[in-house]
């Protein structure tokens, strides 16, 4: 009995264990089908994103930068070009004391104050990991000096780099601008406009001037290395290699011997030229005095330099060709007379009397001519020639604000003129509108009388002035000014052309222009006011002078009391073309504080003019001979 | 004796079976090896010594009958248990664990002993008591269970203190631990938790968080989830080819010889070489499944279950670890990580589940 039952515990203790093996099987297989469900995800459903990351794992990209395109005047003379140096520079993770380091380096290498301070600047703006230049063109002597005790500097090296190199450093730093280290601004714009890629690698972006604008054809493209690395970031083999396209190169309209002309004729004088040939909007000069020199700039300017540059009372960082805005003064005058005749306000030999002074009807406000006596009586030939003042007094209030502004508006007068640099300024033509939205105020019709002679709120820049005035030239037929003439790739296949097409034709008659012109020409002549710009050409040269009040220099001057009274002197302008008979250069010359256009600005346009059309090279200085020189 | 005599003692304890599915794992292991130590023979060859010892022994323990299989249960787990207070007073540091113990002549790590000495000890006090059991027995045994585990953990080592709670567990579960008494300590476990968490060092519970979201600290704890994740994900289902794992040959895949050994697998061979892996695990289980149901005695019974369950257990919790769903605990992949020590403990539990199997008919008569 007792075994019995022994027997049943036995049969009912085997079959309670093969329940709990039953359960355990069940467990296990559970495990192993949540296991094959997880490689199923990874590796069938999710595989292409595991893949991804398994390839940017295994694959690290480097770029290769491109070579910067080059910059070349309309005869080949090379305004911008790369050149390959050695520099000195400092791993900041591998260098535990800069200071240390940075001194004993000065004992191999020449180190400046300059270096070291823009080192500083560097490494203010840097990356921890990023290696950091101390110094450019290293000579063989230095080269060589370190090599020999590189052992004592683990974190610093030699690199050889393509540099940007302006040869014609001031001359041309308006023109050209220069290229600087791509800062975080740079970067929000590169990505805006979907170019980051393209950047990978690169250290530097143009900043101003042409190297600002052209900035897509110069870089280049980018170049590509697909290499495996491992985990330790060690390249084991090249995959894929592409190669970079250089940059395209620009070639200018601009003539760089007109242009180291044009700037060493103006002396110690500030101010602006811009030289365009009418027939097809190229510009030949273009020049903002002062310049600087651009060069300092690639690599980061040190502060000192940079706030000697920045807070100077002659601001040499201002393109005033660009963006330098002034009254037009006497030189809107031609452009009045115009206006004039074709809303038949005034005929050609239509003449008034000019006792001096000019009234509106019913008021008692004077308005003087320059002339003190007046010029008597003029008609339109004469007001322009002698650039009489009352002529255009009547002329404009006749006119009426609104016909003057339809007018001018034509020459691109307030409007950018679309030249190829960025950051033009569009000038000022006031029109009621304009009045009212700006101040609130009414236009009243003494307004009308100071716009008439290019004073009160009229603005204009040089080059908007020189398109005007080569759009006079042309006979109405209007050309984009451009700097750059094509486009080429870095073979020398021309990529593409600049503008050569009209923008637009103003049909201006024929009699119209011609008496304008005749008058132009007379401004050059005995009884103009720009005689002597003229004296002894073989060629005939029409052209206008003026003078911008000085009023908004004013407050500025406060602090340097000695320069006051030159600085509060007129603008000098004047605008010409020639050979008057068939113009092949219009330019425009502001002499700040010149005084009158005809004494400081049309000697320097008779310069520019002698060479472009003659070959006359100046003797530099030489005809220079302006009192006004000595203050500077 | 003939030949063909001596071959048949020799092989007369040996699971043909088992042996087919352990022969497929270990040369799986030689050819995965290679391929994780970047084409070289250093590590296949030394893996092919520490096989070549570790199945001496199963074969010296599967040609050993039960009844001295049983007799060394108290001795193991006593010498276990004073191995491991050993370690606790005396042990070396290394990695910020005290699990070594030098005796002078070799270094030791007692708590694989235990992986073996646990379940032993636990089966055979079941068998001892197995007409009289009651909840007291059951108590008993999980306080074996238990002292050593909390000398383990306290290393810390939690991967082998969960693989010997799970193995002692097993034998609770065989031994037919009530399913109410279950739930409760479930329940207990549950409420526990809390405490336990707290009671973790902090690079466990970071291990643990960084189950839940590894790019947290992708190049610190996370770096090993997240890379081995890629090698297995990228695989596809072909794998890249023999060699040709990238993750793998471009060092981007930590300890892969040894714990994560399964990526370099998966990542060469796919999902159709995960399949056939488990598919090989699956076999050799489904054996030991069939050793454990035909096993003569409550001991053998309970012992071929937990070695069962256990080995079972440590392959999923690796490839598990390795594919990212559980987290890094440094489980090795049985049979085929390289290793000597983990090698030997599994060998050891299959030369028993032999033992159970060819000697089973000697009991019974």
């Amino acid at each position: 009995m007792k075994k019995h039952a022994e027997f049943k515990n036995h049969q009912r203790e085997i079959f309670h264990f093969q329940l709990r093996l039953v359960v355990s099987i069940g467990f296990v297989v559970i495990l192993l089908s949540i296991l094959l469900l997880r490689f199923f995800y990874l590796q069938a459903f999710r595989h292409n994103y595991y893949q991804t990351l398994a390839e940017s794992n295994r694959i690290s990209i480097v770029p290769i930068v491109p070579n910067r395109g080059l910059i070349l005047d309309r005869n080949g003379v090379v305004l911008a070009r790369n050149y390959s140096g050695y520099t000195l520079e400092i791993n900041q993770n591998k260098t535990t004391n800069m200071e240390a380091t940075i001194n004993e380096l000065s004992k191999l290498v020449d180190i400046t104050a300059k270096d070291r301070k823009r080192f500083k600047k560097l490494l203010a703006e840097s990356h921890d990991f990023e290696t950091l230049m101390i110094r450019n063109r290293l000579s063989d002597e230095e080269i060589a000096r370190f090599a020999a005790q590189q052992y004592r500097f683990p974190g610093v090296e030699i690199k050889a780099r393509l540099f940007r190199d302006y040869p014609f450093g001031e001359q041309t730093a308006h023109l050209i601008g220069y290229i600087g280290r791509i800062n975080e601004d740079d970067i929000a714009q590169l990505e805006q406009s979907d170019l980051v890629a393209n950047y990978r690698g690169s250290d530097y972006i143009g900043k101003t001037g042409l190297e600002q604008s052209y900035e897509s054809d110069l870089h280049g493209t980018t170049g590509i290395e697909q290499v495996e690395v491992d985990a330790g970031g060690r390249a084991v083999r090249m995959l894929s290699h592409t190669a970079p396209v250089s940059g395209n190169t620009l070639v200018l309209s601009i003539d760089s011997k007109l242009q180291e002309i044009a700037e060493q004729s103006f002396g110690n004088y500030r101010g602006a030229l811009v030289a365009i040939d009418p027939n097809n909007g190229e510009v030949l000069a273009f020049v903002s005095k002062p310049g600087y020199d651009p060069n300092p700039f690639i690599d980061g300017i040190d502060t000192q330099s940079w706030d000697e540059l920045n807070n100077s009372p002659d601001v040499p960082l201002n393109n005033r060709a660009l963006r330098g805005q002034y009254p037009p003064g006497s030189t809107i005058k031609p452009f009045m007379a115009l206006a004039g005749l074709y809303f038949h306000m005034r005929k050609p030999e239509q003449a008034i009397n000019d006792p001096g002074v000019y009234y509106l009807p019913g008021s008692s406000r004077q308005y003087r001519d320059w002339k003190v006596g007046g010029h008597g009586s003029v008609n339109m030939y004469k007001a322009i020639q002698m650039s009489c003042d009352t002529y255009f007094y009547g002329l404009a209030t006749e006119l009426g604000i609104d016909n003057i502004y339809n007018y001018l508006s034509r020459f691109g007068f307030g409007n950018k003129t679309g030249i190829d640099m960025e950051g033009e300024s569009s000038g000022l033509l006031p029109s009621q509108e304009w009045k009212m939205k700006r101040y609130q105020q009414i236009w009243y019709p003494g307004d009308t009388v100071s716009v008439g002679i290019g004073q009160g709120y009229s603005l204009v820049t040089p080059t908007q002035l020189a398109f005007a005035t080569a759009t006079l030239a042309n006979d109405g037929v209007a050309y984009k000014p451009h700097l750059v003439k094509e486009v080429r790739n870095s073979f020398g296949e021309q990529l593409r052309q600049i503008a050569s097409d009209p923008l637009y034709d103003l049909s201006i008659d024929k009699a119209n222009l011609d008496l304008v012109k005749k008058a132009m020409v007379a401004v050059t002549q005995p009884g103009g006011t720009a005689v002597y710009a003229s004296l002894g050409t073989p060629y005939h040269i029409a052209g206008k002078t003026g003078t911008a009040q000085v009023v908004s220099m004013k407050q500025g001057e406060k602090y340097d009391e000695k320069n006051i009274d030159e600085r509060l002197r007129d603008h000098a302008w004047f605008i010409a073309f020639a050979p008057a008979e068939e113009p092949r250069i219009a330019l425009v010359v502001l002499a700040e504080n010149g005084g009158h256009g005809g004494g400081t600005a049309a000697p320097i346009a008779r310069k520019v003019l002698d060479y472009y059309l003659l070959g006359k090279v100046p003797k530099p200085m030489q005809d220079v001979k302006d009192e006004d020189i000595e203050h500077d | 004796m003939t030949r063909r005599q001596l071959w048949q003692r020799l092989v007369a304890h040996l699971d043909r079976s088992l042996m087919l599915g352990l022969g497929l794992l270990l040369i799986t292991s030689l050819i995965v090896l290679y391929s994780a130590d970047n084409a070289s023979w250093d590590r296949p060859l030394r893996q092919l010594v520490n096989m070549t010892v570790a199945l001496i022994c199963m074969w010296l323990i599967a040609n050993l009958p039960l009844h001295y299989l049983m007799r060394t249960a108290v001795p193991v787990y006593v010498l276990g248990m004073l191995l491991l207070v050993g370690v606790a007073l005396f042990g070396e540091i290394s990695h910020g664990a005290r699990r070594w113990l030098n005796l002078g002549v070799a270094n030791i790590q007692p708590s694989e002993l235990m992986k073996i000495g646990v379940p032993l000890m636990m089966a055979w006090y079941f068998e001892k008591h197995e007409a009289t059991l009651t909840l007291k027995n059951y108590f008993v045994a999980a306080l074996l269970l238990l002292m050593p585990i909390a000398l383990i953990a306290r290393q810390p080592d939690l991967g082998t203190s969960i693989l010997i709670l799970a193995s002692g567990f097993y034998v609770l579960f065989l031994a037919g631990l009530s399913w109410r008494v279950m739930g409760v300590l479930l329940a207990a476990a549950i409420a526990s938790a809390p405490v336990l968490w707290s009671m973790l060092h902090e690079y466990q519970r970071h291990r643990i968080m960084m189950l839940f979201d590894p790019s947290q600290d992708a190049l610190g704890n996370g770096y090993h989830t997240i890379q081995a994740t890629i090698a297995v994900g990228s695989g596809g289902i072909f794998g890249k080819g023999y060699l040709n794992g990238t993750q793998t040959h471009l060092d981007f895949l930590p300890e892969r010889t040894t714990d994560f050994i399964f990526a370099v697998f998966s990542e060469e061979f796919g999902l159709f070489g995960c399949v056939v892996m488990v598919g090989m695990y699956s076999f050799v289980i489904w054996r030991g499944f069939r050793i454990t149901a035909n096993a003569s005695t409550y001991f053998t019974r309970l012992m071929a279950g937990s070695i069962t369950l256990t080995f079972a257990t440590y392959a999923f919790v690796n490839m598990g670890m390795v594919s990212g769903i559980l987290p890094v605990v440094g489980v090795p992949l049985p049979l085929i990580s390289y290793g000597g020590t983990s090698m030997l403990t599994l060998m050891l539990g299959f030369g028993m589940l032999m033992s159970i199997e060819t000697h089973k008919k000697l009991v019974k008569t």
